[in-house]
């Protein structure tokens, strides 16, 4: 993801000055970036809010602890876009607003992950909540980026499959 | 290699099959063999064993079928997969690239159902108007056609990860018909093709070609005989037929779009079971206003799709279930018919693994949050099987016309289906038993998973003794009209609890002998 911006810095400098601001996921300029540096987006079309708030939403609908945040944005870069950018509007505000409504900032300030479940059970049945989530189910898990974090080892027929290589190598029985 | 034929659009000698898998496929190699000349039309490209991907999402973009479908009825593959209710191919070859090998002969009672188990209320329970008798030689000659590891003397695949547990777990409930399976997987080098080498992906298309399929057997070798055509791209749009009835000719769309008409002697239905009445359907003309062979109103009826379903589970450590075969073995003691379990009829039990992107997909459809997650991250600790069991054909579970129309303007398939009550009680014993299974080997957890887009489609143009009650007589040739005929799994009328692709193959060499033999007697 390394990339410029509009005003010519690098990723490296936006990023230091990401984590001089603070723990802070917006950087504004359209560039949002973890607090560890250890990722970076440019948005383009939807608001820095909006995509940090998509990426926690979609740690929380698909928690794997072990999954860094950059998989996660993977799956959700392609909502910064103009025939996104209406519903990603209302479904994150809709989401906001119920954060409010249960007494916090906005959805990506509630700092447990249960409270923020529940605000998202609340709207499980609505098109915004379906379409991450059914987005999700490609976009996280076919990164192939991803499968040795599970064990599963993708294709094996270039190595000659697993004839002589452990298709029966159980040994706990 | 001979250059294989082509045959002219006004040749009204030819056979016309629609649709290349283990029905239409074998169908198409059986006549050409016999010096009958074929041209058979298939919706979907052609790949071989170099094009398939071993890439769950990849391999499903190049070989399924995603044309649209519409659903309806309380089964769950309507909420969750709404357009998609099959996993089934678009490609010469059909689903015989995707299917998993199992090739079990039906036990002898399942041709009676209806005598067998008696009436049982809310089914169209039948007995076939076949036997066990009448069909163990055509059931010897697909055996051999496809190599099945377990019978004719070739041995048994040897057993990966996944097996192990499965068999650990059975054995320690005391079943004891616990095997790596019939399998139309090569165990030892046969017919020209190479032995499994456990790679995984049987489902995307073996590349090995250890695995049986007409893509890469049957048709060629057809082609090679200088009597088959295999037109791919060629979606079949409507049967024509006469004035006194009988069918003349296919219109389909070819690979620019263009309608054609070939013309047939004799024309053999074999698109699976949504696109075979979905054909019948759309032909209907002023003489057939309901549709081609449908003078009983069962074309489209009793669509079975096998009571399926899925039990995973975790252990404490690794199984690696996706090493190797993908249904790597079976439990077959709850095969039996035996009413005091509280259903009619049967189920096996065989194992099977998704890959990660799969199972993501497949383990709880709809499902997020951490008991779906904390599932998925034990991944590599899971063992899993399938549950195949017989289901009951129901005249409302049925194959309709939908409002929605396909990219050439034709009226799509509409797929109704809800569980009989005899499919939920098989279902419940079914999840019990396989959980049994794995509990007796240390499952941390269990899932019983729901039914997939259906595989195994069967009934909609139902075989039967007397015409009122079915599409097709024990030939597979429509009671009405004598030279249409329906060569695929919508000919079965009952579905037993066996995978259905053996007897498919059976029944089209079987049906390849009828027909050569009522052209040469010019009755067709």
């Amino acid at each position: 993801m390394e990339r410029l911006n509009k005003t010519g810095l690098t990723r490296r400098a936006l990023l230091s000055r990401a984590v001089a601001a603070g723990a802070l996921c917006v950087t504004g300029a359209g560039f949002i970036a973890a607090p560890d540096a250890a990722w970076a987006l440019e948005v383009t079309t939807i608001t820095e809010h909006e995509m940090a708030t998509l990426v926690q939403m979609a740690r929380d609908i698909y928690p794997h602890d072990r999954l860094v945040d950059q998989y996660y944005v993977t799956a959700v870069k392609g909502y910064d876009a103009e025939d996104k950018k209406q519903m990603v509007a209302e479904g994150i505000a809709a989401l906001d607003a119920a954060a409010k409504e249960a007494g916090f900032a906005d959805y990506a300030s509630v700092g447990w992950e249960e409270d923020r479940v529940k605000l998202l059970q609340a709207m499980e049945d609505t098109p915004f909540f379906q379409t991450v989530r059914g987005g999700l189910v490609t976009g996280l898990y076919n990164q192939k980026e991803i499968w040795p974090l599970f064990g599963y080892e993708g294709e094996s027929f270039s190595k000659g499959g697993y004839i002589d290589r452990g298709f029966n190598d159980i040994d706990w029985l | 290699m001979a250059e294989a034929a082509k045959f002219d659009l006004n040749d009204d000698s030819v056979v016309v099959i629609v649709g290349t898998g283990a029905g239409g496929g074998v169908l198409a190699n059986e006549l050409a063999q016999k010096g009958v000349k074929v041209v058979a039309l298939e919706a979907g490209g052609r790949y071989l064993p170099e094009d398939y991907i071993n890439d769950e999402w990849e391999s499903f973009g190049q070989l399924a079928w995603t044309d649209p479908r519409t659903t309806s009825g309380d089964w769950r593959v309507a909420k969750d997969f709404s357009g998609l209710p099959a996993w089934i191919v678009k490609a010469v070859g059909g689903t015989s690239i995707h299917w998993a090998g199992a090739s079990l002969r039906f036990q002898d009672h399942e041709w009676k159902a209806l005598t067998n188990y008696g009436a049982v209320e809310g089914a169209n329970l039948l007995d076939w108007p076949i036997d066990a008798a009448e069909m163990a030689p055509w059931y010897d000659r697909a055996e051999a056609k496809l190599g099945v590891a377990g019978v004719g003397g070739r041995p048994r695949l040897p057993g990966n990860n996944n097996y192990k547990v499965f068999e650990a777990g059975a054995h320690a409930l005391g079943y004891k018909e616990v095997h790596t399976g019939n399998m139309a997987i090569n165990s030892v080098d046969y017919d020209g093709r190479i032995s499994c080498q456990q790679t995984g992906f049987c489902f995307q298309g073996c590349k090995w070609g250890a695995k049986w399929s007409s893509a890469y057997t049957d048709i060629p070798r057809g082609e090679a005989t200088g009597n088959l055509e295999v037109r791919d791209h060629a979606h079949a749009a409507r049967i024509l037929h006469d004035d006194s009835g009988k069918v003349t000719g296919v219109e389909y769309f070819d690979k620019d779009g263009n309608l054609q008409m070939q013309k047939a002697r004799v024309v053999c239905v074999a698109g699976n079971s949504f696109e075979s009445p979905r054909l019948l359907l759309n032909s209907a003309s002023a003489m057939f206003p309901d549709g081609l062979a449908n003078s009983s109103g069962q074309v489209g009826r009793n669509y079975m799709r096998h009571m399926t379903g899925s039990v995973y589970a975790t252990f404490e450590k690794p199984v690696k279930m996706w090493r190797g075969t993908t249904m790597a073995g079976i439990v077959r003691d709850e095969a039996r018919h035996d009413p005091a379990r509280g259903f009619v009829g049967g189920y096996e039990l065989e194992t099977l693994s998704l890959g990660l992107p799969f199972m993501a997909a497949f383990l709880n459809p709809g499902g997020w949050g951490r008991s779906f997650t904390t599932a998925l991250d034990a991944y590599e600790n899971m063992a899993g099987m399938w549950i195949v069991g017989e289901d009951m054909p129901q005249e409302t579970n049925r194959v309709t016309l939908s409002e929605v129309k396909d990219q050439w303007g034709l009226p799509v398939a509409n797929v109704n289906f809800s569980d009989h009550a005899n499919d939920i009680a098989m279902r419940s014993h079914a999840y019990a038993q396989g959980e049994a299974i794995y509990k007796a080997v240390g499952a941390t957890r269990v899932f019983p998973t729901p039914p997939y887009p259906s595989t195994h489609n069967l009934g909609t143009n139902r075989m039967s003794e007397r015409p009122e009650d079915g599409v097709v007589n024990k030939h597979g040739q429509s009671h009405d009209i004598a030279n249409l005929f329906v060569s695929d799994g919508s000919q079965f009328t009952t579905g037993a609890a066996e995978n259905p692709t053996l007897t498919i193959v059976a029944l089209a060499i079987r049906q390849a002998d009828y027909i050569a033999g009522q052209m040469t007697a010019q009755a067709i």
